[in-house]
């Protein structure tokens, strides 16, 4: 028997759920009543899209990338969805900008968010920043250092970066840390969780909020090639921008997904959905990388952002059902795929995003003629240039 | 409703009702140590102490501050897993009589399985269970697998806590209520006043209460329990066992520590 209701708040088939400590739970239902009245509120929707226009830049481009079709192949054709050109350099504003929204709504004077990579941190900090609202990132102290671009970036806005040195010292302990402050000031805080992971309603405004990814690549592609595309990648974290892209396809049965996960190396991987299986970390019951007495196992991936042991429970339930087919990249094969788009077409990928790209070279190859694979290119890769130069001197 | 929450209920109703105070020491299974464990609870027996919490080690302890933190990291690297725990638990009822609370996070009980792990808390004589990470909403299924095997799940309220779901926990909940102090983690900063806070849930809710989170001196724990039916004792406790010397010092500061907050809380009962 489970224990695991499948019925409850925020289920996504099994998944899902609320499973924080009580002194969260009037603030999740807050939070879930006045997204409730966002969500049909006209004059919030112009207010989102408008920042998502003039100040993000949106819609971004989508681009066919013929130099990186010939590398991969030449038969299959590429498109890329630009969201490295959002202002900060990722999808994640994507959400900070509705969620800053929705903080002002509840009349909530700061903010607190994780981040990994630094770019969710990013994100926070410069919504912040436009909103007049006090800002805490946590941080773990091993990604400070190898995304020290973005801490740079964050203490520039006037956010306080609280490094993390418990655990792993990344994005895990990270979120535990944001939550614990989030325990503390629930009151006058709003937690802008930056991935569709967490308790319900989270997941749920996560994606929603990340949804004008797959809302203009569906239309961008049809306008540009005349058709659905075959193919969809994304990487997968936590899996907001997955999320945001797929959600613009899941109900057109032709186009296949694919969600890649980080496989790492010898040191270790973060693949949840590959080789993991369901538990509760963070506030849902999702996929877990976990040992046999059921404590979470330390993730390991070059990509800061993917490195979490957890991932998004819309994931699971899309594993489960078979809709999204998941699979892994190693750290090397990202690597490779980064410099690769770098030389080829002068664009700077994430190494998250390279995850994606590193995939779509496995299924261009080999792939008929014609066939169009869409990469959701979720980020640059500025912040991991420290990284890129380490990888090139080993 | 069988044996063991039975136990615990009737125990702290009548305590309640009899005017007397309970005092629950939480203790981290294995931490500082195997044997330093069982020194503590030898202590914690000694001190008069009839009720105690045992944490159950998790890797992402999410409520709990530094200390608890640190001592659960402590135990986990050394090798304490659920079976551990339960011989654990085991031995603090029979060797000493204690009722056990289990207080752990809900993926280690999902791993190990929630069926086993009921008839394994029933077969180590466990009273009662805390599983900070599983709200009202959640509970329901294992509130009842539990109480099918004897054993009292406590539902926690917090001072956010409205005054309609507090009634609504109430109907539920096994043993005692337990209400987290102050909004925060455990072991940090101490209560403020709770007069408003514990009206409110005794309106609500009949059954007794004992307040836990941040209550680090003996001064507290009277103050509280002038309010309350009981008061928690974790980080406060766990700290002297970080700072004691050897395992011995750690379980004569333990010992002395609880015997003073058992006398303040007395001597508050008498001058009240
Ligand atoms: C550029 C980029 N892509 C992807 C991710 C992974 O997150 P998610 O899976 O939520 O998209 C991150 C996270 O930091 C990121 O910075």
């Amino acid at each position: 028997m489970s224990i695991i209701a499948r019925t409850g708040p925020g289920r996504f088939g099994v998944y899902g759920g609320q499973f924080v400590p009580e002194t969260l739970m009037p603030g999740l239902s807050e939070l879930e009543r006045v997204y409730d009245e966002a969500r049909s509120d006209p004059e919030f929707q112009v207010e989102f899209h408008a920042l998502l226009k003039d100040y993000s830049g949106r819609p971004t481009p989508l681009y066919r990338a013929r130099n990186i079709e010939r590398e991969y192949g030449g038969q299959a054709v590429i498109y890329l969805k630009r969201e490295d050109l959002n202002h900060t350099g990722a999808h994640k504003i994507n959400n900070c900008l509705g969620q800053v929204l929705l903080a002002r709504r509840m009349g909530k004077m700061r903010l607190v968010a994780e981040t990994g990579a630094g770019q969710h941190g990013v994100a926070t900090a410069t919504v912040a920043a436009w909103a007049g609202l006090e800002c805490t990132v946590y941080m773990g102290e091993v990604d400070m250092e190898r995304q020290a671009p973005n801490v740079a970036r964050m203490e520039m806005m006037g956010a306080k970066v609280v490094p993390v040195l418990s655990g792993a010292r990344t994005l895990k302990d990270a979120t535990s840390e944001a939550i614990r402050d989030w325990v503390t000031n629930v009151d006058t805080t709003h937690y802008i969780i930056g991935s569709v992971v967490g308790p319900h309603p989270y997941p749920t405004i996560v994606r929603d909020f990340q949804a004008v990814i797959g809302t203009e690549a569906r239309e961008q592609i049809l306008a540009a090639a005349g058709r659905l595309p075959d193919q969809v990648v994304a990487c997968v974290g936590g899996g907001s921008n997955a999320i945001g892209i797929f959600s613009g396809f899941l109900a057109d049965d032709g186009v296949e997904l694919f969600g890649v996960e980080a496989g790492g190396s010898n040191q270790g991987h973060a693949a949840a959905l590959c080789l993991g299986e369901p538990g509760v970390l963070h506030g849902s019951y999702s996929y877990l990388m976990q040992d046999d007495d059921g404590q979470v196992l330390p993730a390991h991936s070059i990509a800061a952002g993917l490195d979490y042991p957890g991932v998004g429970p819309e994931h699971s339930h899309l594993k489960d059902t078979g809709r999204v087919r998941y699979d892994t990249v190693t750290d090397a094969e990202a690597l490779a795929a980064c410099a690769d788009l770098a030389r080829r077409e002068g664009i700077i990928p994430a190494l998250e995003s390279s995850h994606a790209l590193a995939f779509a070279r496995k299924l261009a190859s080999g792939a008929p003629a014609g066939r169009i694979i869409l990469v959701n290119l979720s980020g640059r890769g500025d912040k991991d240039m420290s990284s890129l130069e380490g990888a090139a001197h080993e | 409703m069988s044996e063991a929450a039975l136990r615990l209920d009737a125990f702290a109703r009548e305590r309640r009702d009899t005017g007397g105070k309970l005092l629950v020491p939480f203790l981290t299974a294995g931490y500082p140590d195997r044997e330093g464990f069982s020194l503590l609870l030898e202590a914690v027996a000694a001190s008069g102490c009839k009720v105690l919490e045992i944490g159950m080690p998790f890797s992402d302890p999410v409520a709990d501050g530094p200390v608890i933190q640190a001592a659960s990291q402590q135990a986990l690297d050394r090798g304490v897993t659920m079976r551990r725990v339960l011989a654990m638990a085991a031995e603090a009822r029979e060797r000493h009589g204690l009722q056990v609370i289990l207080m752990g996070y809900l993926n280690p009980v999902l791993k190990f399985g929630p069926e086993k792990f009921a008839a394994a808390c029933t077969e180590a004589g466990v009273s009662g269970l805390i599983v900070p990470d599983l709200p009202h909403e959640e509970s329901a299924p294992l509130r009842a697998l539990m109480a099918e095997r004897g054993v009292a799940l406590i539902e926690l309220l917090a001072p956010t806590t409205g005054t309609g779901r507090m009634a609504s926990l109430g109907r539920s909940a096994r043993g005692f209520l337990y209400l987290v102090s102050t909004t925060g983690v455990t072991g940090a900063g101490g209560p403020g006043d709770l007069t408003d806070t514990v009206a409110r849930v005794r309106a609500a809710c009949d059954q007794p209460v004992c307040v836990g989170f941040g209550i680090s001196d003996p001064g507290t724990a009277a103050r509280v329990c002038r309010l309350a039916d009981g008061a928690v004792i974790g980080s406060a406790l766990l700290r002297r066992v970080a700072e004691a010397a050897d395992p011995t010092a750690a379980a004569a500061a333990v010992k002395e520590f609880l015997t003073e907050v058992r006398a303040a809380i007395a001597a508050q009962g008498e001058s009240s």
